[in-house]
């Protein structure tokens, strides 16, 4: 579409929005239960194509899909459809003893117009579980699919809208040009899930307004393995590695795991347990069984050849590590030892390879970690009390997870979102909710109970009065009444 | 010595060095730092109320009652509160990832900086320093130079009273506060204006650090009719010029009320500022004088815009060798007056008049929102309405200013007002991140969640993701 006419029919939109949200209709309960619904609706009813757009977009096999992004969406909309009402009820604040308010609340608003943009590699869930939040909370939103899911953006842009109330919900589809055009406009709060060098950009934009946003980033989410003592243990945390590297979107996941810490002695043991645990996952074929996602196109293929390439580090691969352009497919590939100072091993890898980092202590994983930028979530695989206590408390990341990983996505319990580098902001389950509302405060005072030592002219007795009063101290205030508590104060006095 | 950016960055690495050893996480520590401030404050409130007269000539009373009366008892609630905010909360898992536990930790963010504004200079510096400490991080702060004896008073008693290592004061205008916005923060909480709140954020924005922006806007206040007036009168005051002489960011701004209500409300202002401030207010000493002449400049703008001119019925008196102006109403200000266009800051109140108050809704709502709304009414409906459609950082009924007080409250703003808040646990929350944890063990799951993925696997995984305990059975026993 024409950059101009994109422009005018924009702004007109975006203002059309608004004109529909101050009437009101957004706020109500039975707005956003239709809404909710509607979205509900629109995953049941297309399963089958999401699947399909996430095949043709990802390469994601059908089971992955629906655990990874169908099945966790169900889940928060009929968390939503059911806690909404009670989320939007006003808090009550608890009140001092001292009478100065009659009572206290705090409601919550929806914040306006909001602005979600979302990510390439789960672009239905990345979409869909802001905008369950957003809608929850009475907002009206524009979602920015990311253009390179295209076939996951054509159908949340053509058919999504059919489910929902369009006069308060967009979807507008397109590249960057789009986004830098949507991001120059006036939002009440921007989403964004993706990169941290657009992360910074979206701030920046977001300036110019005041805008609080939500950044939903990235960063290179360790995993530490710990010597584990039955070789059931062992094989267990092998194939949650095993699944949180390949088996989610080809390693192209904010969460995924992005390197392995392991201490020297075990390390020949791990390579051969995940040489196995591959073949026994993925088969003898990877490519052909088509259980591990596609990379996502020809840029970021070159991007991981390259990670490959650098000197040192094509060395010491020990598993896999070839690629069919045409097909978009790399291999799970294993490293040993790269060099801490190549690109694989100081930038977020977002792919199927997977570094593995000896250490002569396990204990040495909590300084390696705290060298590099706090990652989205921590991955500790220890039955070791003392090494869980010293991972919680010596290192900070949005989320920590022992014995396993990605999961902790699906905990609606858990507020899920970064820390420094990794971002800013939480949702899932009433996280989202909360992120998209103000929370106002609300407080109501009667006719009665005034205190007359409130109001100038001031003299000591109000001035002793008024302090008690603040300070909350109901038997100061009558013994200074009752001419029974001196002051000490002279100075008041002298500056008179 | 200059401080640059070079002094900036060793500031931060130090901090940060003292942040990293673990200091500042532990319970002893932050309670050691809150009781060494509540010590501060009893100790030198001598020194504390002269540094404030000399930068506002603010009355020795609001001083003790505002700026160290809230100050004290924000430390008491989090002396008494602060182990329990710091224990970690369990959280509810459900079947999809049985077995597990899982809790959310509260952690400190690291070193963060508390930039702060010149009208409440000790309150807006050390509550949000003091919400940073109890969370268990390392504070920078940067107190306001246009209150220059709180500024130097601040950095003279922190660093008697409490831990250098971790806790700093840089006093400084501009170059310095640049200084300081080139290095990372873990988190910054500016309290101030959107023009410096919008540098703030922009300098942020290259280091991907959260900020919390505590701005202001202009505060409405809706008068119905049907109010007892001499109450009414006084709450205004006492929010107004009771407030550092309306030089607060959650000062009544300007009145909406009816044309018929108006002169009533205007003559009942006019006794109650009497019996508040005396027949001459301009030399009254319990005002506060404005703060420099800069900002005298621009209230005199204001009185002297042609579009306001016959609009004063009170007041309007200014002394600009003593920096001092009278408490002044405005009554039928044009919407488009200068007074109307920006916040007030100051002890001038324009009354906006209107045929029903219900148009009231529609022109607050055509503005910005503001930092608080306030309404004097003793119509319940009407009460209900305004909570539902006007929208502020707070709202407050049939007072003014006194919500702040309440610290189960958070305090904050929203759009132009604003990002984030703080009082009380809202503190501790502001300058902490909540970690989510989950406990895994190794039994459990089987084989179902790995490929080969097999249509049982498939099934079974469909009703765990739903929480279908039944399904789920059914699945492993090969029943659907």
């Amino acid at each position: 579409m024409e950059f101009f006419s994109l422009e005018t029919n924009l702004e007109n939109d975006l203002n059309n929005m608004r004109k529909y949200y101050e009437s009101g209709k957004t706020k109500e309960a039975s707005w956003r239960e239709s809404q909710l619904k509607g979205l509900r609706n629109f995953v049941i009813e297309n399963e089958e194509n999401i699947l399909k757009s996430l095949k043709k977009d990802l390469g994601k096999h059908h089971v992955e899909a629906f655990r990874d992004e169908v099945g966790i969406l169900k889940r928060s909309i009929d968390l939503a459809i059911k806690s909404f009402r009670k989320w939007m009820s006003g808090k009550e604040a608890k009140l001092p003893q001292i009478a100065l308010l009659s009572s206290a609340e705090i409601v919550a608003e929806p914040l306006g117009l909001v602005l979600i943009i979302s990510s390439w590699n789960f672009p239905f869930g990345v979409s869909l579980e802001p905008l369950i939040g957003a809608v929850a909370a009475g907002n009206i939103v524009v979602l920015k699919p990311s253009e390179m899911a295209p076939f996951s953006s054509s159908l949340l842009g053509t058919v999504l809208p059919n489910y929902l109330d369009i006069n308060g919900i967009k979807v507008i589809e397109g590249g960057p040009e789009v986004g830098e055009q949507l991001l120059h406009k006036k939002w009440d709060k921007i989403f964004f899930t993706g990169s941290a060098r657009v992360g910074r950009i979206v701030m920046s934009a977001a300036v110019e307004h005041l805008t609080p946003v939500t950044l939903e980033l990235g960063g290179k989410c360790p995993a530490l393995l710990d010597s584990l003592s039955t070789s059931w243990d062992r094989e267990m945390a092998v194939k949650r590695i095993l699944l949180a590297k390949y088996g989610s979107c080809a390693g192209q996941a904010c969460i995924a795991i992005d390197y392995v810490l392991v201490e020297k002695s075990f390390s020949s043991t791990l390579v051969e347990l995940l040489k196995e645990n591959i073949q026994k996952m993925f088969g003898d074929n990877p490519k052909a069984s088509n259980t591990i996602g596609r990379i996502v196109n020809r840029k970021h293929c070159n991007r991981i050849k390259s990670l490959l390439n650098e000197p040192k580090v094509k060395e010491s691969v020990v598993f896999g590590g070839s690629m069919d352009e045409d097909d978009l497919f790399m291999e799970p590939t294993i490293l040993l030892d790269p060099p801490l100072e190549s690109a694989i091993m100081t930038e977020e890898i977002f792919g199927p390879l997977l570094p593995i980092i000896t250490l002569e202590k396990i204990e040495d994983g909590i300084q390696f970690i705290n060298s590099k930028g706090k990652p989205l979530a921590i991955y500790a695989f220890t039955k070791n009390q003392t090494l869980q206590r010293r991972m919680l408390s010596e290192t900070s990341s949005g989320s920590i997870v022992f014995n396993d990983a990605i999961l902790q996505y699906v905990a609606d319990t858990l507020p899920f979102g970064g820390i420094g580098d990794s971002g800013f902001g939480k949702y899932h389950g009433k996280f989202s909710f909360d992120t998209f509302s103000h929370h106002k405060a609300v407080a109501r005072r009667s006719y009665y109970t005034d205190f007359w030592f409130r109001f100038p002219p001031w003299n000591l007795n109000k001035f002793q009065l008024l302090e008690e009063a603040y300070n909350l101290n109901y038997i100061g205030m009558l013994l200074v009444l009752l001419g029974l508590k001196r002051s000490k104060r002279s100075l008041y006095m002298a500056c008179n | 010595m200059v401080f640059d950016g070079e002094a900036a960055a060793s500031l931060v690495k130090e901090l940060r060095l003292s942040f990293n050893s673990g200091k500042t996480r532990s319970y002893e520590w932050r309670i050691s730092q809150l009781k060494a401030f509540l010590k501060m404050v009893v100790e030198q409130e001598d020194q504390i109320v002269e540094a404030l007269r000399s930068d506002l000539a603010k009355p020795p009373l609001e001083t003790v009652v505002y700026e160290i009366g809230m100050f004290k008892n924000s430390c008491e609630v989090t002396l008494k509160e602060l182990k329990q905010w710091m224990t970690p909360e369990k959280a509810k898992t459900s079947i999809t990832t049985f077995p597990s536990s899982a809790e959310i930790v509260p952690e400190p963010l690291g070193v963060v900086l508390v930039i702060s504004a010149w009208n409440y200079p000790f309150l807006l510096s050390l509550d949000p320093v003091v919400g940073a400490i109890a969370a268990g991080n390392a504070v920078v702060l940067k107190p306001s130079e246009i209150a220059p004896a709180s500024s130097t008073l601040l950095l003279k008693l922190l660093g008697e009273y409490v831990d250098n290592s971790c806790v700093r004061v840089v006093e400084g205008a501009v170059d310095e506060t640049t200084a300081l916005l080139q290095q990372k923060w873990d988190k910054i909480l500016y309290t101030g204006n959107g023009k410096v709140g919008r540098i703030v954020m922009a300098a942020a924005a290259k280091h991907l650090t959260p900020v919390i922006l505590e701005l202001g806007g202009k505060s409405p206040t809706v008068v119905d009719s049907n109010v007892n007036l001499e109450v009414t009168a006084r709450r205004i005051i006492s929010g107004k010029w009771g407030c550092n002489n309306g030089q607060a960011c959650i000062s009544p701004d300007y009145i909406i009320t009816t044309k018929d209500f108006a002169p009533k409300l205007v003559d009942a202002l006019k006794i109650e500022l009497e019996n508040c401030f005396g027949k001459n207010p301009l030399e009254s000493v319990d005002l506060s004088r404005i703060v420099s002449s800069n900002h005298f400049a621009r209230l005199t703008k204001f009185l002297d815009d042609d579009k306001v001119s016959g609009k004063i019925v009170f007041g309007g008196e200014k002394d600009e060798s003593k920096l001092r102006i009278a408490p002044t109403l405005l009554l039928d200000v044009p919407r488009d007056s200068l007074i109307m266009s920006e916040e007030i800051f100051g002890p001038l109140l324009p009354i906006i008049t209107v045929n029903k108050l219900e148009e009231s809704f529609d022109f607050i709502n055509e503005g910005t929102k503001p930092l608080a709304a306030y309404l004097f009414t003793n119509d319940n409906k009407f009460k209900e309405e305004f909570v539902k459609n006007v929208s502020a950082g707070g709202l407050l009924i049939n007072d003014t200013v006194l919500h702040v007080v309440v610290h189960t409250l958070p305090f904050g703003g929203v759009g132009e007002s604003g990002m984030g808040a703080y009082h009380g646990k809202f503190s501790f929350d502001a300058f902490t991140h909540r970690k989510a944890v989950l406990y895994r063990g190794f039994t459990g799951d089987g084989s179902i969640r790995y490929p080969p993925y097999t249509d049982t696997k498939q099934k079974t995984m469909k009703a765990l993701v739903a929480g279908d305990v039944t399904g789920v059975v059914r699945a492993l026993f090969g029943w659907s």
